[in-house]
């Protein structure tokens, strides 16, 4: 059995962790809650996963499965970016050099 | 090929998230950052609908319903309500997670093994042995399950339709390892082979434990630790996502929802940081919990009322704000920015000291102050104002109470020793804003409303805070 595709899956895997612990060592705390909002509607991501369950010729109950997945995900993405948008909009408006 | 073009545009994604993520992380990019990575989310879907394929009519269907709800519910939430509708968007994305993992399951029932394999090869170029998928689909029911009832609990403690308080129970510990321990052997009969009984029957109640296990581990965790546990659940639903791309040998979900998973941990460890306490303090200590036992406070909490208020605030020259959870809940941020413009306007040099941990979000205070467009300058973090703290005429605490118990600086006996606060009681006058006498989110009592410098004004904040501006207006 050829392994090496798994193997660089994981490989990525591994490199995303160390990767995303890096990207937030230094975040000042008045962007917490945008940047968990923000990577919360990036954890939407399984809607990717929900739509390949789509798939035609499945059995109606793998289906209807995946179709509230898909449903579940696109209001974890879309809600999330907006109000992440929301939020950093209100930091934006008073128009200083900072936030 | 398609194949080659559709994985293309993940690794583009992928850059995206990247790139969003650093954006996030600082003020002036920060917007642009988080609409980068939106068109990162929009690049995987198209590239996944190049798979063909699909049945079109639930694909349209099933996105056009979800971005509805997701729009509305967006768009009518209060700013003040953000940290519940975070936790509940959270909880959806964990609950997507476990239905990819239970119809890749059904796909691989009706299908079998083999053929399941070939279709997965065929749509990956991945070949993976039957039992790493089963661990796989087991992880992400596990992980989405706990995730999805974890999420709902944390949104209804903060949304105050269940009380705040640590649930706690005898053995409860030992129920939840044990829980866990069963929910680990569930995921290793899932491999016993698609056509056995017992291997489905495992992965029903594999289903039912993730969700009981879910509720069970948030509910002994105080209101107070919402923040911690919300970007812990966030990091979960990472993981959650990152698992069905191990299904499906899918990268950017792999890759995504493990930068995910990976920051959110590593967001949820600052904040304990900036609480003095370990991660495992505030998941398992049922924290707020018992009464307190040592240190009883000593005096009375002194009432006073908003005229005589009013006669110390115009004769002082400087004023802290300490915002707090009750600000968020009583909406009093436009009226608190009315006051501290007057109080400006009266010579007053004006400060909002923020503590790491006030209110239910990191960073909560400070959406809601720029909502009410308090200027920037004016905010301060906890070790910029703390050196100036005795130098301050009047402090007004407006819906805090851990983040300036001074029993975190001078009570071994409390829970909250050790805990960095904003030391309040050092200014000459302090006014503190309260619904009632009670104790707070926590359950401790607070020595700062003893002291004797102290003044209560009780009621609700905006309403305390609108009634100071009118003494103003006189």
């Amino acid at each position: 059995m050829e392994l090496a595709p798994l193997l660089l899956l994981l490989f990525a895997f591994t490199l995303s962790i160390f990767l995303g612990f890096e990207l937030i060592a230094k975040v000042p705390s008045q962007l917490h809650t945008p940047l968990m909002s923000g990577s919360n509607a990036i954890s939407g991501i399984t809607i990717v996963g929900a739509l390949l369950a789509l798939n035609i010729g499945e059995s109606p109950l793998a289906k209807w499965l995946g179709f509230a997945s898909v449903v579940l995900a696109t209001i974890n993405v879309v809600g999330g970016y907006i109000v992440t948008d929301r939020m950093l909009a209100m930091f934006k408006k008073k128009g200083g050099p900072k936030l | 090929m398609n194949a080659v073009l559709i994985n293309l545009l993940y690794i583009i994604s992928s850059i995206l998230f990247i790139f969003g993520i650093k954006m996030l992380g600082s003020a002036d990019t920060a917007r642009r950052g988080n609409r980068l990575s939106a068109v990162g989310m929009l690049m995987a879907v198209v590239a996944t609908l190049l798979y063909l394929g699909l049945d079109w009519w639930m694909v349209a269907g099933g996105i056009a319903l979800g971005s509805i709800i997701g729009i509305v519910a967006a768009y009518r939430v209060q700013m003040t309500a953000m940290p519940e509708m975070v936790a509940l968007f959270n909880g959806f994305g964990g609950l997507a997670s476990l239905l990819v993992g239970a119809a890749e399951y059904i796909k691989l029932r009706d299908n079998g093994m083999d053929s399941y394999l070939k279709l997965l090869e065929a749509q990956s170029g991945v070949t993976v042995p039957g039992w790493f998928v089963l661990v796989a689909i087991g992880l992400t029911i596990l992980i989405g399950g706990i995730t999805f009832t974890g999420s709902v609990v944390a949104y209804a403690k903060l949304a105050g339709q269940i009380s705040g308080k640590p649930t706690l129970f005898a053995g409860q510990k030992l129920i939840n390892l044990l829980m866990m321990a069963a929910s680990l052997v569930g995921i290793g009969l899932l491999t016993a082979g698609v056509d056995s009984e017992v291997a489905f029957i495992s992965g029903v109640v594999l289903v039912i434990l993730s969700l009981v296990l879910g509720v069970l581990m948030t509910i002994p965790i105080g209101g107070g630790d919402m923040p911690v546990v919300i970007s812990l659940l966030n990091s979960l639903s990472g993981i959650a996502a990152s698992m069905a791309g191990f299904i499906i040998l899918n990268n950017v979900l792999v890759v995504a929802g493990c930068l995910v998973g990976a920051s959110g941990i590593i967001l949820s460890l600052i904040m304990c940081k900036s609480m003095n306490r370990t991660i495992g303090n505030v998941l398992f200590s049922g924290f707020g919990a018992t009464v307190q036992a040592a240190g009883e406070v000593k005096g009375e909490m002194k009432a006073s009322s908003t005229e005589d208020a009013y006669y110390v605030l115009e004769a002082a020259q400087s004023v802290v704000f300490i915002p707090g959870y009750g600000m968020a809940v009583a909406q009093a941020q436009h009226a608190v920015k009315e006051l501290a413009e007057l109080l400006e306007a009266n010579g007053a040099e004006i400060r909002f000291a923020i503590h790491p941990v006030a209110g239910r979000m990191p960073g909560h205070m400070n959406v809601l102050l720029a909502e009410a467009d308090v200027p920037y300058e004016q905010l301060f973090e906890m070790d910029q104002v703390n050196p100036v703290m005795s130098t301050v005429d009047v402090a007004i605490v407006i819906g805090a109470n851990d983040v300036v118990n001074p029993a975190a600086l001078n009570d071994p006996g409390s829970p909250i020793y050790g805990m960095p606060i904003i030391n309040a009681h050092e200014a000459k006058t302090v006014y503190c804003l309260k619904r009632g006498k009670g104790t707070g989110f926590s359950g401790l009592e607070n020595a700062l409303f003893f002291g004797e410098n102290t003044r209560m004004l009780y009621g609700d904040a905006k309403a305390t805070v609108s009634a100071l501006v009118a003494e103003f207006g006189k």
